[in-house]
């Protein structure tokens, strides 16, 4: 199951994995429950030649205790998901922690935007540059992301951190991540934005602290640009 | 046979009551949805304030004034009917229409003036409300106006009228309906 | 207003123009059907491009360019077709059939009444639909083809040619979609009041068919929520038009009005589209097991409350599209709340398969398949509502196998189940059993075979709408699985040729059918098969529930509703 998954790289990402388990266990219970039954019910009841069906109306409480007791089961259990859900959703998209780094992201037809800070590590300074759909961040720091848009609704999708927020244009939406591995991963968007849609890919890049701080420079120094 | 049967059936309420009915359920939540949208982007923040400035709300006054005239002989126009009056159902219809008319005429030189001072549907997101809202409001004016008119012409002919008199009652409940958007419309666009 | 008593009417009154519902009923399933070979047709483009991307399409050279390059798809194309597949699929396949005409055709016989209470607004709205149909083929041969934001066409891409390059194929759809929306508001209205009005005598509403239960709700759900859309609808053609400033950010307006105003109706819509084949199943189900469907008020109350409910969940289609995050818990909770209702029909459908007496024939396998395959459905809603699993799904064809294990169960399952069902009702012949059960067998591998390795494809982050996905060396490893699905769906397709024979086939070479050849209770199967103008020859009376099956004591299994049975044991209903 697991398998199927991209690598997780993420520190929540590993959270909405689990409420995903969550849900699929206990769907997957029920689901096997009721396919059962139908199929035995199927098996149990095919007609035999003296053997009339059982006229019951399923009207009386005795009877209909067999639909709305599972059914209150169904419903104790979906609000223990939506619990787990809230919480993750919560850490992910409500309760936004102060950024060690602050990006800035720009969707256009067909590229993403992305404006670094610079060696001084301020947003709106002289040092800052921008790179086109390519994504670099230090490795184990909390990542911010201010997400807009140049012109359609896209969407900013990173699938090793599980996470995905649309980029509206009129809008600045914050966002944010800590990438937990190093390695060279996708950025993807996930909003039907045009004919070039398909190719709107970014490079995400998680570097070493060190390593993030010497490309940061080399880009200043060169002048920044597109 | 059908309808009439339906009638007969008693304690019933005809077939044409109801579908006026359902479908002014439908036209509740068209302008509703609407009005909900203009509330809420209105109100979000934005100041519109001074773009709704420019409406002219006294002019709309009189206009919510012949509306509700207008919603008034259409009432007698069906207690003209409930009383087998078919001259006197005719004049309430064309006062009805007349009316309408009215409404529509001062809608269209408000809409004239508004454009000449250079505010069309285009120029703010306020204005983009008003002339879809009162413009949706004033097809459906409109189409209530056809609508009575082709009764009144009913009423004077008197041909095949016991047939067509029911349906004054529905064209009203239509018209009521109308009137009852003009009068949430009105103080949202025009006062606030 | 009924016709006069009258001679034959001629072919143009009888065949086009026809104010009898069982004739609108036929017309709305010829135009579903037609419509279902062109959503299709597109699925098979849309499916094979994804499959082997960089491929000729065979069967597509006759397609001209821009669309297509001697057999290989536009990228706008492509845009173009997913987009008219989803709209025709919803607003031109799944309404008409289930709708249009299941309901049409059955509404007026399952009350004992000999037509709709507006027969010539019934007329109306199918010839409406028909006009809408016919605006929205159009728009794939004007400049710049068909509209390509996708059947939700999401403002700035739908508002502003540039971003597409399409401009009167987006105002088209518009007007085509108005045009649908105005049909079923006709038709709804029609229905209520027909349910309302012309019952026969000692048919209260809860000696009514389910059927009749799931179309009167069907019908106030979509007239209470599409009124929103209708306005929107309205202000993207204003935008597109005349400038105005709804939802284009730089005239002032904002992208998620339209979000708003499309879901607050989409999502009491796909229950629009569901009921109705639910009560397609509700009906089959007890003829072939021969017993009461199980807690027939149970059913009811619950498909009210759901009903209720889908006015209330809609932001689970926006959970990250930018709304303030403090929205997204209130909206998950209410849109699982939604799965108790759902559960309890579910439940209670397997409840109704218990100590039956059950037989196979093709009616009952297209229901118990619905049955089988709409349980995927509702159980994988469950991690859509979850707005934080939805985090990583939404956008991905976690979603899309989701709708279509919703969807196409109860378009196809319980529409096909419907129409092998009632067919001998609406065209007086049997269809054969053999095509029957192939159809069904190949639909249901090829169905399950399709859409299950979607789950997967959403789990390893596939998009949604994406015209080549190996751009992406993250979804590389899952071309396999595009592949096998591409392969299933060309089964799925290949499966449908039984129908189609079976179909045409019997209108002709078919068997008469009797009265009621399947021996089932409610009133349409007690007249002739077609029954005749005016529907019954005596008006009948009802005396019992619908679902009498198999009484206690009862010389035969079943009971029409028409029979006060002497010696019953009924418990009264």
């Amino acid at each position: 199951m697991h398998g199927w998954f991209p690598q997780n790289i993420s520190t929540y990402g590993a959270d909405v994995d689990r409420v995903f388990y969550l849900i699929y266990y206990i769907v997957g219970f029920w689901f096997v429950l009721t396919q059962v039954a139908i199929v035995a019910f199927l098996v149990r009841y095919r007609r035999r030649a003296s053997v009339p069906a059982v006229h019951v109306r399923g009207d009386r409480w005795r009877e209909l205790a067999w639909v709305l007791v599972p059914a209150a089961v169904v419903l104790v259990l979906d609000l223990g998901i939506d619990a787990a859900g809230a919480r993750v959703w919560d850490t992910v998209k409500a309760n936004l922690p102060a950024g060690d780094v602050h990006l800035e992201v720009t969707a256009k037809q067909f590229e993403w935007l992305v404006t670094y800070p610079g060696p001084d590590g301020k947003l709106g300074t002289a040092d800052d540059f921008t790179v086109n759909s390519q994504l670099h961040v230090p490795q184990g720091k909390n990542v911010r992301v201010t997400l807009r848009s140049q012109d359609v609704v896209h969407s900013f999708f990173l699938p090793n951190v599980r996470l995905k927020q649309d980029a509206v244009p009129g809008r600045s939406i914050d966002l944010w991540f800590n990438a937990t591995k190093t390695g060279t991963y996708e950025l993807a968007c996930a909003e039907l934005c045009g004919f070039g849609h398909y190719t709107m890919r970014g490079v995400f890049v998680v570097d070493t602290p060190e390593a993030y701080a010497a490309w940061v420079a080399q880009h200043a120094a060169a002048g920044g640009g597109a | 046979m059908t309808t009439a049967a339906t009638v007969a059936a008693g304690g019933r309420i005809p077939s044409g009551k109801l579908a006026i009915w359902w479908f002014l359920a439908s036209e509740i939540m068209t302008f509703g949805g609407l009005l909900a949208a203009f509330v809420l982007c209105r109100f979000a923040g934005g100041g519109w304030e001074d773009q709704a400035a420019h409406v002219n709300a006294r002019i709309a006054a009189v206009n919510t004034l012949v509306l509700l005239t207008s919603s008034l002989s259409m009432v007698q126009a069906h207690r003209a009917v409930e009383e087998g009056s078919r001259g006197r159902a005719a004049t309430f219809l064309l006062i009805t229409v007349l009316l309408g008319l009215t409404f529509l005429g001062v809608k269209g030189f408000e809409y004239s003036r508004e454009i000449e001072h250079g505010f069309t549907p285009s120029t703010a997101p306020f204005w983009s409300f008003y002339y879809g809202l009162t413009g949706l409001h004033a097809l459906h004016v409109l189409a209530g106006v056809l609508a009575n008119a082709a009764l009144w012409i009913a009423a004077l002919r008197g041909r095949g009228w016991a047939r067509v008199a029911p349906r004054v009652e529905y064209a009203g409940l239509y018209w009521h309906f109308v009137d009852v958007v003009w009068i949430f419309l009105f103080p949202l666009v025009y006062l606030s | 207003m009924s016709e006069p008593a009258h001679g034959e009417p001629g072919f143009w009154r009888r065949y086009v123009f026809s104010t009898d519902h069982k004739m609108i009923g036929r017309q709305y399933l010829f135009l579903g059907l037609v419509m279902a070979l062109v959503g299709a047709a597109s699925a098979y483009v849309i499916r094979w491009q994804l499959a082997w991307p960089e491929s000729q399409i065979p069967l597509t050279r006759w397609i001209p360019e821009p669309a297509m390059y001697d057999g290989h798809l536009d990228p706008s194309f492509y845009n173009q077709l997913v987009t008219m597949h989803g709209t025709i699929m919803v607003f031109f396949v799944a309404m008409p059939i289930l709708l249009g005409a299941l309901g049409n055709f059955l509404l007026p016989l399952m009350i004992g009444a000999d037509d709709m209470a507006l027969p010539r607004l019934n007329m109306m709205s199918f010839w409406t639909i028909f006009t809408a149909a016919v605006v929205l083929t159009s728009s794939f041969f004007v400049h710049g083809g068909p509209a390509a934001a996708g059947w939700t066409a999401y403002p700035p891409l739908s508002d502003d040619p540039s971003y597409t390059g399409v401009d009167w194929g987006q105002n088209l759809w518009l007007l085509a979609l108005a045009l649908e929306f105005a049909s079923f508001l006709m038709g709804g209205i029609n229905f209520l009041t027909t349910a309302i009005n012309m019952r026969a005598p000692g048919l209260g509403f809860f000696r009514l068919p389910l059927m009749v239960w799931m179309q009167l709700t069907a019908a106030v759900l979509f007239m209470l929520s599409v009124g929103p859309l209708i306005a929107g609808a309205v202000m993207l053609l204003l935008d597109r038009t005349i400038g105005t400033a709804f939802f284009l950010p730089q005239r002032g307006g904002d992208p998620l009005l339209w979000q708003h105003l499309f879901w607050f109706f989409g999502h009491p819509e796909v229950y629009v589209v569901l009921l109705p084949g639910v009560g397609a199943v509700l009906e089959v189900l007890p003829v072939f097991t021969r017993k009461p469907v199980f807690g027939y008020r149970t059913i009811v109350y619950s498909t009210i409350v759901s009903g209720l409910l889908s006015f209330i969940v809609w932001a689970h289609h926006m959970f990250v599209a930018g709304i303030d995050p403090r929205l997204a818990t209130p909206f998950s909770i209410t849109t699982i709340l939604i799965s108790v209702p759902f559960a309890i029909i579910v439940f209670a459908m397997i409840a109704s398969l218990w100590g039956g007496s059950i037989t196979f024939p093709t009616p009952m396998l297209f229901a118990l398949g619905f049955l089988v395959t709409f349980l995927v459905g509702g159980v994988t809603g469950i991690f859509n509502g979850s707005a934080a699993v939805d985090i990583f799904i939404h956008g991905t064809y976690f979603v899309v196998a989701h709708f279509h294990y919703t969807l196409f169960p109860t378009v196809f399952f319980g529409g096909f189940a419907g129409i092998y069902f009632w067919y001998p009702k609406i065209f007086g012949r049997m269809m054969n059993e053999a095509l029957g059960k192939l159809h069904f067998w190949l639909t249901f591998i090829g169905f399950n075979a399709t859409f299950i390795p979607m789950f997967l494809l959403g789990m390893g982050g596939h998009m949604r709408r994406i015209y080549n996905p190996l751009q992406y060396d993250f979804l590389k490893p899952l071309a396999p699985v595009n592949q096998f699905a591409t392969l299933a769906m060309i089964l799925l397709l290949l499966g449908q040729i039984p129908f189609v024979l079976n179909f045409f086939g019997s209108l002709r070479y078919g068997a008469k059918a009797a009265d009621n050849p399947w021996g089932a209770n409610t009133l349409e199967w007690q007249t002739s098969s077609p029954p005749p103008h005016g529907n019954f020859a005596t008006p009948p009376a009802v005396h019992r529930g619908p679902y009498d099956y198999s009484l206690p004591g009862a010389a035969k299994d079943f009971a029409p509703q028409h029979r006060a049975l002497p010696a019953a044991a009924a418990r009264g209903a």
